[in-house]
């Protein structure tokens, strides 16, 4: 470790108010560095939302909701229905099946789980967090895509088939399920990981509080622990849903593509960060290029809202209760 | 509802035996969501374990892919792990040194307003999609400048692991105590010093912590490599300068061909990426509990 000869005779004291050059030097560099990060924010809209130009001046606003993409030179027509829409129904869904489940492993990890075996939990729902997105989207197409379509689809389809979100099954293992079950899984520990943060920062005098008044554990968890953490919880589901609508690799991987607007979740479809991921290989004109760019600035606005808007909960939540900040984004 | 539910109609002892059900059965979803949770990650590593071992051998790391072929020649993935280590390597490079200065900054330097805009700006940056990081860099490197590269991939990696790698420094430079800036400053040394040769080495061990986790983390990315370094070819390449083949690329790649020996080669891929993972996570938390222990023994 280096360490300052603080006796060398040249470190005269009451050196006083001398400004040091490497004071200036290092908070500059610093600053710099600081100013760079903010621009590059800045930067990133900036030219995503240059790069769409072609396409904003052709289409206008109505792109995002036009359901079309005909990229056949002549004939162009652009827009982000489709897309929204897949985006919207498998966030939507994912975060619908990883909600409960991740608040039961925050409150497990919290609440029930006896020491032993707290540690190795809370480790192991971490690690599922570590699993890069393109190992979860290879077992996603290879392992559970064909899985859910011959068990669970064709169970549901044929048991609740009048109900058009579960119609039949495609021929493929793709489908918006598949896709949901992914981001489902990707968002979990998440969610889980920022509730369990928030638990734990529930004063333990309003738990005892609680029991003492003959509550049962369960009474005492929906009296004073989800009203406690309700507001950190809302963000913690919002930042979930944000990673939802920006994961582009594994649901490229298992949700098929296509152009369509339809509530059957067995099916196959897009979303804004799948269909981009998907054309990488290379547009086939300006337009069409720009226009997958203007995708990306609309899932760049959409993730934008969603994370000011978690973090300007959590802000609100840590000024009421005093508590030390839900999460990291 | 009243008061949170927790008033006396509630809490009526002849629904006891009722109110002690419910908390039965709530107990057990929750150990059964916890064990969903284990039992999907075990189902995962389990898939990739048991699917990538066969292909799992030294052909893997030092055999050049050959496409469109049906020979059962050996072949590997060794040019997606050369640039998986270039493209790393070199996004860390370029993030770990501004990603420290900016919580130099953000830590020692910044007055109040200034920090909470700065911290709002990391955390937009940890905010914004991969796939968008991916298509930025491509719109303002890739279109106008020569193509896909190395660098170019590693830029928009970089961009990645900058708020992460700020956010943790920041944070562990938050831990060193105050006491120890103020002895330092008491002696005559100048801020700059102080904060180079006191601070920064105190936290040192909790920087590496989050570096590992950060390379840990954009080894396993895909997304913004897709428009930066992806047109590749199947020679072997360590030449930042050039597109370069990554082994999430890679695994994507096969992941969507149709031939099995192609899926076998993905999945023993995804393996050895997932044990590096797993291995600098281990390592990151090893060095966690080293770093915590020796903060506060001292």
């Amino acid at each position: 470790m280096a360490s300052v000869d603080v006796t060398h005779p040249a470190r005269r004291p009451f050196t006083g108010r001398r400004v040091h050059l490497g004071d200036v030097l290092l908070q500059t560099v610093a600053a710099l560095a600081s100013a760079g990060a903010t621009a590059l924010v800045l930067l990133i809209a900036w030219k995503v939302f240059d790069g769409a130009r072609p396409s904003i001046s052709r289409f206008g606003l109505s792109f995002v909701w036009h359901a079309v993409w005909n990229p056949v030179v002549g004939r162009e027509a652009y827009g982000a229905g489709s897309f929204l829409f897949g985006t919207a129904i498998t966030s939507f869904f994912a975060l619908l099946f990883a909600t409960p489940l991740a608040i039961g492993i925050a409150l497990f990890l919290t609440e029930l789980a006896p020491r032993a075996v707290r540690g190795p939990v809370t480790a192991l729902v971490e690690t599922l967090a570590a699993v890069p997105s393109v190992v979860i989207g290879l077992w996603g197409i290879l392992v559970l895509g064909p899985a859910l379509r011959s068990y669970i689809e064709k169970w549901l389809h044929a048991a609740f088939g009048f109900i058009p979100l579960f119609g039949s099954p495609s021929a493929a293992g793709a489908s918006l399920f598949t896709a949901i079950v992914v981001l489902a899984i990707m968002i979990l520990p998440i969610v889980s990981s920022i509730s369990r943060e928030l638990f734990l920062g529930v004063p333990r005098e309003l738990k005892e509080g609680a029991l003492a008044l003959g509550t049962t554990r369960w009474e005492m968890i929906r009296g004073v622990v989800f009203p406690y953490a309700r507001g950190g919880i809302a963000a913690a589901l919002i930042l979930g849903l944000g990673r939802a609508m920006g994961e582009a690799i594994a649901v490229t991987q298992v949700v098929g593509g296509g152009v369509f607007v339809h509530w059957n979740l067995f099916s196959q479809g897009d979303t804004l960060a799948s269909k981009i991921a998907s054309e990488y290989q290379g547009a086939t004109s300006n337009l069409d290029q720009a226009s997958l760019v203007y995708l990306g600035a609309i899932l760049l606005v959409l993730s934008l809202v969603a994370n000011v808007t978690a973090q300007w909960i959590v802000r609100r939540v840590a000024r009421r209760h005093g508590v030390a900040r839900g999460g990291h984004a | 509802m009243s008061a949170h539910g927790l008033t006396g109609p509630s809490l009526r002892l002849d629904r006891l035996p009722r109110r002690r059900r419910v908390n039965r059965v709530m107990e057990m979803l929750a150990w059964l969501a916890a064990a969903i949770a284990v039992a999907i990650l075990g189902v995962v590593i389990w898939s990739v374990a048991s699917k990538g071992a066969s292909e799992l051998n030294l052909d893997l790391l030092t055999k050049p892919p050959i496409p469109f072929s049906f020979t059962n020649a050996p072949q590997g993935l060794s040019n997606a792990f050369a640039g998986t280590l270039v493209i790393v390597a070199l996004a860390t490079a370029m993030a770990l040194p501004i990603g420290i200065l900016v919580a130099i900054y953000l830590n020692e330097f910044a007055p109040p307003p200034v920090r909470a805009g700065l911290g709002l700006a990391l955390d937009v940056l940890a905010g914004v999609p991969a796939i968008v990081v991916g298509i930025f860099v491509y719109g303002l490197l890739v279109v106008g400048g020569g193509g896909q590269s190395g660098v170019k991939g590693a830029f928009a990696l970089a961009t990645l692991m900058l708020p992460f790698v700020a956010r943790t420094t920041a944070e562990v430079l938050g831990l060193v105590p105050d006491s120890l800036r103020e002895a330092s400053l008491g002696l005559g040394v100048p801020r700059w010093r102080t904060t180079l040769s006191i601070v920064l080495p105190r936290a040192a061990g909790g920087i590496l912590t989050g570096t590992v986790l950060a390379v840990a983390r954009v080894a396993g990315e895909t997304a913004p490599l897709l428009f930066t370094s992806s047109l590749v070819g199947p020679q072997t390449s360590w030449n930042p300068l050039h597109a370069l083949q990554t082994v999430p690329l890679a695994i994507f790649e096969l992941s969507e061909s149709a031939d099995p020996k192609d899926h076998a080669r993905a999945w023993a891929a995804a393996l050895v990426l997932l044990l590096f993972i797993l291995f600098a996570s281990l390592t990151a938390r090893w060095l966690a509990t080293r770093t915590a222990r020796k903060l506060a023994g001292r």
